[in-house]
């Protein structure tokens, strides 16, 4: 219903970053990879000159691994030969590694710079679309997901994808570029060697995967506890005052003991396996280092492979060392990918969300009577009217009166579990109209219908005797102003928080609105008034003044209907009484509807509906239903509690 | 601050110091393993004798199973240290949380509380893996690589040293650049993320006020900002890999012409050239590492100053090591003013002077922000007196030990919370060792034995995080019985029926004339119903005592307490 229940772990803006989980991979490899490409599109020709830009600086960075191995084989042993030493030819040749050191250099350099607009640029157009289309979804996505599952798509998921474009595309690239370089040396030097160097490193990732395998079932392990230990501080922190009433610390304290302990032991564990790994990685490298020294020196000893010399072995011997270093780094960043992909994956779904669905054609407009004729105005009037195009191209004005009627209407959130049954109801203009039942009788739901939060699944509901299937949603949300037990205030200034309502409202309309909804006092003893910034939803503000800013909010708003969904429900009752005969005689003329727990609200409403399993049992004003001594009057002498 | 963070080691304090301290031999090791490698080739290959391969070969494997070693056992405490102090850390801020005060929480807010307790705590606990590690290994390395550079070749390594305040300087230039672009990058992902969050859980006010192209907008401005200083920071961190490279390959050049001369001269072997390379490999990747931890560090100082706050932060109210016992459930107000603040300038309470007998019956009402909850709060000492002063039992309520006060004086809150657990769980937070007798009795007092028993499992029915799965009226009543166990001399309902019904509101008040009649009971309420039989009735307005009398005394002559009475039963005759 309305009050989705939020249960957030983690508390703060960014989330921890050392605890990644591996395992959730994509499912659809192929079709992210694509949308992803649909995204650099754009940015084609900087992603070619990228391209070339790496494959410059990788193969700059390779020849450096080759060099050394050059230099000492071709140049430096040659010149030692010499009678006459003869270092001309070297100066030529480094000059030239020189040039292509800083070819390198700069290719780096620039395709980095590029590559980071690019990311960013992708990574902006994927964070607006994603906001813009999230406005767009149905209040049932809201319903059905996790609050932080959305965020995280915000946050975690875009934060991957930005590290595989800016930083692990270009690394695997370069590193991939380097081992097909280093590898075809190795292959030129001796083809026996690299065998066994291919083979070694085969069991290096065997080892290496192994073990990150492992230590991932440990994160995996850290990340629940570190869940359970968060959630526990939330909850106990929250709760802080109870405790203290309560005496309670030392339990608190004995239980969170013990679940500190036990993240301690799984973060210990994952983390050793994490941290063992590069050690060990190395040091395999060492050993193959020996090996091949060994192996080599033994061929090229003994004859065995003709032509493998001594300085090809001390080269080969170079370039093992160059070989391990990208093949690591490859290995580490597949990992990587897969999860970048797996969040792309993620933000996609949201984008294939399918939007709230909106073909009605008639639309809100500003009215005026002219000569005793409804006309359009275009000017704020305080007359609204519909305006509904007809076949013919011409438009049929309607003067917006707020008269709502349901016909045997219908609705289920779940297929198969009607929450509505066969509601008939009419709200003429102007009349105040209540509904009272217990939680989950369907009160909430039928205001969610009047402004189309949910489609009906059967019958019909006319606002003005149109359809509400066929005005613009825009225009039907626009002719209600809601207040909602939830109050939902931004982080923004009190005044601001209330020009929500109209953002065309002067400072002296907000005022007037603080002051219809008895807020005005309040708002001036705190510390900046109406300048003072609200945060967290209004935390440092009590439930009731909460309610009271979220009433001025919809008072400034000054709609044709107004819905209260127990918009009063945590003010004492006098200040209640108080902001009522505001709101009577703001609303004189339109039409209300009320939901209340507390009778004493709906008291005085024109009609009162009282509703119970999703069934209208009793209808009628105060004295009526009093009258018909059924549930209404149970309630009201507190025979029956409400829920 | 780094003092008081350190002080968390405590048992781990063998693994922290036995990190840096394997790290340095493995650091040792893996200087040496280049220097044996050029050996290897020097010796061995270049001479053609498999002996010398073999004996290279062998200190090699030896070498690389220290370096193993060290390595991994350097790992491994790292890792236990740095979860023990996490540890530590977390039970240090959680119990010094414990000890606080209601005004000490409210001056952090419960939100700030758990951030600090949950992601700053990870942001320390990275930091210090880091200094352990890292922090050592690169310096070790440079100094163990410069070392063993010059006693390969001392001029040669000049040339390094020569090279490295330039790359030193760039590094560190970078980082002075673009370290304020990324603070004010993290801030504006704090907004964004803020107003994501405002947007999912206010949907339905965004969608009822048509606010989503202002949202959209709001949203585009502060994603439009990431973008710009993200990019700007980013292009400013391209310039720290080019500016390695120009140092590696300047170096690179230089000592190929350097190092060919003197190989000719026969000053230098061709092994040493290569093991130079390696020496000023590591050493500038130690500058690298360096670099990459200033910044860790930089970042993670915020986190320890915020968690160094809640460490800090003492109880601004102790009560005593022991003291009397709670003599009955009598209170008397003189003269109390009281400021949140603790400011006589933003006052909220001022001059109240009341009395209650032991065991009457109190009700209060006033509306919203008339400091009700304020003026009870002060009874079980949850709040200090800013002047004037509050005797409970007939004694003043600093004299009293504080858990000896608090279990005398029972209070419900008005923001109610049930914790996840059982009922029974729940209840016990009452008395600890109280009996399935006891548990029922309080569940009938408050009217909650009935629904509990309809529940699937009963008493033994599960109840999840805040109570959300019950009621509001049941919530309410489970509460009172949990306060109801701890067998009060004072019992406070701060507006605790609201969410349930008059009638079975009337049976709790029933019962508690009934069963507990010595106890004093303050009831805080809105509906007059719940105060109108009570012993005396206060109505509170602006942090005043507006009135004192009972029921019939305030509607003849108390205008708050008429308006109130009137809004209530418009007409009709109040039912009961």
């Amino acid at each position: 219903m309305s009050n989705e229940k939020e249960r957030t772990r983690k508390a703060g803006g960014r989330p921890p970053k050392n605890v990644r989980v591996k395992g959730a991979g994509a499912k659809d490899v192929k079709g992210t990879i694509k949308r992803l490409m649909n995204y650099l599109a754009p940015f084609k020709g900087r992603l070619i000159l990228v391209t070339s830009l790496i494959l410059i600086s990788s193969v700059s960075g390779a020849a450096s691994s080759l060099f050394l191995g050059v230099l000492i084989d071709d140049f430096i042993e040659p010149i030692m030969q010499m009678a006459v030493p003869d270092f001309s030819q070297l100066a030529k040749v480094l000059v030239l590694m020189a040039c292509i050191y800083l070819t390198g250099i700069l290719a780096t350099l620039f395709y980095n710079r590029i590559m980071v607009v690019v990311a960013q640029s992708v990574l902006k157009k994927v964070r607006d679309e994603m906001f813009a289309h999230m406005q767009k979804l149905a209040i049932r996505y809201f319903d059905t997901n996790h609050y932080g599952d959305i965020m995280s798509r915000y946050t975690n998921d875009t934060d991957t994808l930005r590290q595989m474009m800016a930083q692990t595309l270009p690394q695997l690239f370069s590193s991939g570029t380097t081992i097909i370089v280093v590898l075809a040396s190795m292959i030129y030097l001796s083809i026996p060697l690299t065998v066994l160097v291919l083979a070694i490193v085969f069991f290096m990732l065997k080892v290496t995967g192994k073990i990150g395998g492992k230590a991932g079932g440990f994160f995996v392990k850290q990340q629940t506890s570190l869940g359970e230990v968060n959630g526990y501080i939330e909850e106990m922190v929250s709760g802080q005052k109870v405790i203290k009433v309560f005496n309670h610390e030392g339990k608190t304290k004995e239980d969170f003991d013990r679940l500190n302990e036990e993240l301690r032991e799984n973060a210990a564990s994952a983390n050793v396996l994490a941290n063992i790994l590069m050690p060990i990685m190395a040091n395999l490298g060492n050993l193959m280092y020996v090996i091949v020294a060994i192996v080599g020196g033994f061929l090229a000893i003994s004859g065995i492979s003709a032509g493998l010399t001594l300085g090809a072995i001390a080269a080969f011997l170079q370039l093992t060392r160059s070989f391990t270093m990208p093949v690591n780094q490859v290995a580490q960043q597949v990992n990587a990918v897969a999860m970048a992909l797996a969040g792309a994956e993620r933000i996609f779904n949201l984008l294939d969300e399918p939007e709230e669905i909106d073909d009605g054609t008639v639309t809100l407009v500003d009215a005026q009577y002219v000569d005793g004729v409804l006309t359009e105005a275009d000017h704020r009037t305080e007359m609204w009217a519909w305006k509904e195009p007809l076949e013919d191209g011409t438009f049929r004005l309607t003067r917006l009166r707020g008269d709502v009627r349901f016909f045997d209407v219908d609705f289920a959130y779940e297929e198969g579990k009607t929450v509505l049954h066969d509601i008939n109801l009419y709200a003429k203009p102007g009349q105040k109209v209540a509904f009272v039942g217990a939680t989950g009788a369907g009160k909430t739901t039928i205001t969610n219908l009047i402004n189309r939060f949910y489609d009906i699944a059967d019958g019909r509901i006319l606002y003005d005797g149109i359809d509400i299937k066929n005005i613009r949603k825009y225009d039907l949300r626009r002719s209600l102003g809601i207040v909602l037990q939830d109050t939902n205030l931004f982080t923004a200034t009190v005044r601001e928080n209330i020009r929500y309502g109209r953002l065309t409202a002067s400072d002296a309309d907000v005022e007037e609105a603080a002051k219809l909804a008895n807020a005005h006092d309040f708002i001036m003893r705190l510390p900046e008034g109406y300048e003072t910034v609200l945060e967290s939803d209004g935390a440092n503000l009590s439930q009731g003044q909460r309610q009271l800013l979220a009433i001025a909010r919809a008072a400034v708003n000054d709609p044709p209907v107004l819905i209260l969904d127990e918009a009063t429900s945590t003010i004492d009752t006098r200040t209640e009484a108080i902001v009522q005969r505001g709101l009577d005689s703001l609303m004189e003329g339109r039409t209300v509807f009320v939901i209340a727990h507390r009778l004493s609200t709906v008291q005085n409403a024109n009609v009162i509906m009282v509703l119970e399993h999703g069934h209208i049992i009793e209808r009628g004003d105060h004295d009526d239903l009093i009258a018909q001594k059924g549930k209404y009057y149970q309630l009201y002498t507190g025979a029956f509690e409400l829920e | 601050m780094v003092k008081k963070l350190a002080g968390c080691i405590r048992e781990y304090k063998r693994d922290t110091l036995l990190t840096p301290l394997f790290m340095v031999g493995e650091v040792v090791m893996e200087t040496i393993i280049p220097f044996v490698m050029a050996r290897l080739i020097d010796y061995g290959i270049d001479m053609g004798s498999m002996g010398a391969i073999w004996k290279y070969g062998i200190v090699l494997v030896l070498c690389a199973l220290l370096s193993l070693t060290f390595g991994v056992l350097s790992g491994r405490f790292a890792a236990t240290a740095a979860a023990g102090f996490a540890k530590n850390l977390r039970h240090d801020m959680f119990y010094n949380v414990q000890r606080f005060s209601f005004s000490n929480i409210d001056r952090f807010s419960t939100a700030s509380i758990i951030t600090r307790l949950t992601t700053d705590v990870t942001n320390v606990q990275n930091a210090f893996m880091m200094i352990i590690r890292i922090a050592v290994r690169s310096p070790m390395m440079l100094i163990f690589s410069v070392i063993m550079a010059f006693t390969i070749n001392v001029k040669v390594t000049m040339l390094l040293i020569a090279i490295l305040p330039f790359l030193a300087a760039a590094l560190f230039g970078i980082i002075r650049l673009v370290f304020p672009v990324f603070d004010r990058v993290f801030k504006t992902y704090d907004k964004l993320n803020n107003v994501v969050r405002e947007n999912i859980r206010g949907i339905r006010v965004v969608k009822a006020y048509v606010r989503e192209e202002h949202e959209v907008e709001k949203f585009n401005g502060v994603s439009e900002k990431i973008f710009l200083d993200f990019s700007k920071a980013e292009k400013l961190i391209a310039f720290n890999g080019p500016a390695m490279q120009l140092a590696i390959y300047g170096f690179m050049i230089g000592v190929s012409w350097l190092g060919a001369k003197m190989i000719v001269g026969g000053t230098m072997t061709t092994g040493e050239l290569v093991s130079l390379i390696t020496y000023a490999m590591q050493i500038l990747m130690a500058l690298m590492m360096l670099s990459i931890i200033f910044v860790m560090l930089t970042l993670a100082r915020t986190s320890a100053g915020r968690i160094c706050e809640i460490l800090d932060e003492e109880p601004d109210l102790t009560g005593r090591e022991s003291g009397p016992e709670v003599a009955d459930g009598s209170i008397e107000f003189k003269d109390v003013s009281f400021s949140y603040e603790n400011d006589m300038n933003k006052i909220c309470l001022s001059d109240i002077d009341l009395t209650i007998r032991s065991g009457e019956v109190v009700g209060i009402i006033g509306s919203t922000g008339s400091s009700k909850t304020t003026l009870v709060q002060l009874i079980p000492r949850l709040y200090d007196v800013t002047a004037g002063n509050l005797l409970v039992g007939g004694k003043n309520v600093k004299e009293y030990n504080l858990q000896t006060l608090r279990d005398a004086v029972s209070m419900v809150l008005q923001k109610n919370v049930l914790f996840s657990g059982t009922i029974k769980d729940n209840l016990r937070w009452g008395d600890p060792d109280a009996t399935e007798e006891e548990m029922v009795m309080a569940c009938q007092l408050a009217q909650a034995d009935g629904f509990i028993r309809e529940l699937p499992d009963g008493y033994d029915t599960w109840i999840e995080q805040g109570g959300t799965n019950v009621s509001g009226g049941q919530r309410q009543r489970l509460c009172i019985a949990r306060a109801l166990l701890k067998k009060p001399k004072i019992l406070i309902l701060d507006d605790s029926t609201s969410a349930v019904d008059t009638r079975t509101d009337a049976l709790i008040r029933e019962a508690f004339r009934t069963y507990i009649p010595e106890t004093t009971k303050i009831i805080i309420a809105q509906r007059i119903s719940s105060v109108q039989e009570a012993d005396q009735i206060i109505v509170m307005e602006n942090g005043r005592i507006d009135a004192v009398g009972t029921h019939e005394e305030l509607l003849a002559s108390n205008q708050i307490y008429q308006e109130a009475y009137y809004s209530q039963v418009k007409g009709g005759a109040l039912s009961e």
